[in-house]
């Protein structure tokens, strides 16, 4: 029993993470095809586990606690089932057949290798991103219909919907894959699709709060983490999508102000920034090196120079420029001329980096990315030009998409006017 | 200072999600904690739905449960208090409000 101090309360997400775990573990009892029955348990493992521990009796292992539980009752469930459609169950031959099995799906060996079958099954590329990542979010991070609506501020219906016709999917895939199936690789791709789409909603997405898009990265890196950690999925790949993940979340801090404001890099409070996270993402790049570098890679290595410089002035703006290079090459998106563009500018100074930002090529495709029209704002305001800045920060300024972005465009207008 | 029995009624938590689960649990610490803190906390358990009932002269001894999901007893607190609207006023901090629970407050009799 735990004492009067800490009554009540148990390691952080831990319901959440064992629904998913006990969800995995679920479906490869009971099959895919009654996967709405597995999530039933979970949420009566759940309930049952509030009842019991509510008053202040939380037991020494609670994930240890819930997965007995769950056991049992999936336990339950077979014996029942086979009672339906046996006349006379030799029931002490029956335990001896099913505990065994059951009790295989819920060792911790077991339950990290069901969490990657049900990330493969759920990150179907049959099956459309915005659904794949409800049914992550649902089945594999234990959020409940309207946790998942909120983080895609999208309506609790909208995602009924999209989690139903994901289900459906699932039931009719029947078994899930196995790990050792060499056509995995192939799949893994459009996984790691998935989870830097989940990572992004949190890191780039619109939601207001700060704690719900920090929780959508940490999701992310969890499950990237599982891959990592798993000899089938551990491909430098992997790696450098995680190493991506935990050097741009290290920063989620300084991000946003506390009006939920937008951050400009230069701006932002280095010392608030996630150091451990930033070396555990240091440690995943020097694993993720791959020859030639995947564009991954080189989007990791960048976030990694912005990550461990001391200061804005003191980045290493030649190293990122000559990053950026090397991603143009495989990935010759005006996006990442645009940010290759900002970063000649710091070495180069202002004019160069608005004589590059005017002739960037695809430069019609950024007409509603904001972020093209603050750069030439920033440009020109550097470049001493005070009116062409003003009108470049109100372009930006409508096309914002977040509350975040408008208030950082607004302030940026602010001293340009 | 006199003892009372609070009775928790229904209350569910079947829609909510693991996270505010969590969260209710630690609420339940927090009230309890709280409680316990100023030496006003005297015990308690939770009940499980199940049970048996003995009734009449005939002894008979029936299956639960015995109310429906709204008024089924989930469980006991036995805490001190100065009165009973100190001891109801105490009961309001409880998370079980805040699932379409209720509390019975109950003075215990003194001998």
């Amino acid at each position: 029993m735990s004492s009067d101090a800490e009554r009540g309360v148990v390691v952080e997400h831990l319901f959440r993470h064992e629904a998913g775990r006990l969800a995995a573990a679920l479906v490869r009892v009971l099959g895919p095809a009654n996967l709405d029955l597995a999530e039933d348990v979970v949420q009566e493992t759940l309930c049952h586990a509030l009842e019991v521990w509510k008053m202040g009796r939380v037991p020494d292992n609670p994930a240890a606690w819930l997965r007995a539980s769950a056991r049992n009752r999936a336990l339950d469930l077979l014996r029942r089932q086979r009672t339906r459609t046996r006349l006379a169950p030799d029931v002490a031959q029956l335990q001896g057949e099913l505990a065994p099995a059951v009790d295989a799906a819920f060792t911790e060996d077991a339950l990290r290798v069901e969490q990657l079958r049900m990330m493969f099954a759920c990150c179907d590329a049959r099956l459309q991103p915005a659904v794949q990542v409800a049914l992550v979010l649902k089945l594999l991070c234990g959020f409940g219909v309207d946790e998942v609506a909120q983080a895609f501020l999208a309506s609790p219906g909208a995602i009924e919907k999209r989690l139903a016709r994901g289900k459906a999917a699932l039931r009719r895939a029947g078994a899930l894959a196995d790990l050792s199936d060499p056509q995995l690789a192939r799949r893994l791709e459009a996984v790691l699709d998935a989870l830097y789409l989940l990572f992004n909603e949190g890191y780039h997405g619109a939601h207001p709060e700060l704690a719900v898009r920090a929780d959508l990265c940490a999701e992310a890196i969890r499950l990237v983490r599982l891959l990592a950690e798993n000899p089938a999925t551990a491909q430098p790949r992997t790696f450098a999508l995680l190493a991506l993940m935990c050097l741009h979340a290290a920063r989620l801090p300084g991000r946003l102000d506390a009006h939920g404001a937008l951050v400009p890099l230069e701006e932002q409070d280095r010392s608030a920034w996630d150091r451990a996270l930033a070396a555990e993402g240091a440690r995943w790049l020097s694993r993720a090196v791959s020859e030639p570098p995947t564009a991954l890679l080189l989007e990791a290595a960048i976030a990694a120079e912005h990550c461990f410089a001391p200061t804005f002035a003191a980045t290493d703006w030649r190293a990122i420029v000559t990053l950026y290079d090397a991603l143009y090459a495989q990935h010759p998106t005006p996006v990442v001329a645009l940010n290759r563009a900002i970063a000649l500018a710091q070495v180069e100074g202002p004019e160069r980096g608005l004589e590059e930002l005017h002739a960037l090529h695809g430069r019609d495709r950024l007409g509603r990315y904001p972020f093209y029209f603050a750069a030439l704002g920033e440009l020109h305001l550097r470049a001493g030009h005070a009116r062409e800045a003003a009108e470049e920060f109100r372009r930006a300024l409508r096309l914002a998409r977040s509350p975040a972005e408008r208030q950082h465009f607004q302030r940026k207008l602010a001293p340009a006017r | 200072m006199a003892d009372f029995l609070y009775v928790f009624r229904g209350g569910g938590f079947q829609q909510l999600s693991p996270e505010q689960m969590q969260k209710h649990m630690q609420a339940w610490g927090t009230w309890i904690g709280e409680l316990s803190k100023r030496g006003q906390f005297k015990g308690g358990d939770p009940l499980d739905p199940g049970g048996k009932q003995v009734k009449g002269k005939k002894k008979t001894v029936v299956d639960g449960p015995f109310a429906e999901a709204k008024d089924l007893v989930g469980g006991y607190l036995l805490v001190t208090a100065d009165s009973l609207d100190d001891a109801a006023e105490l009961a309001r901090g409880c998370p079980i409000l805040e699932v379409d629970g209720a509390v019975e407050v109950r003075p215990i009799r003194k001998m």
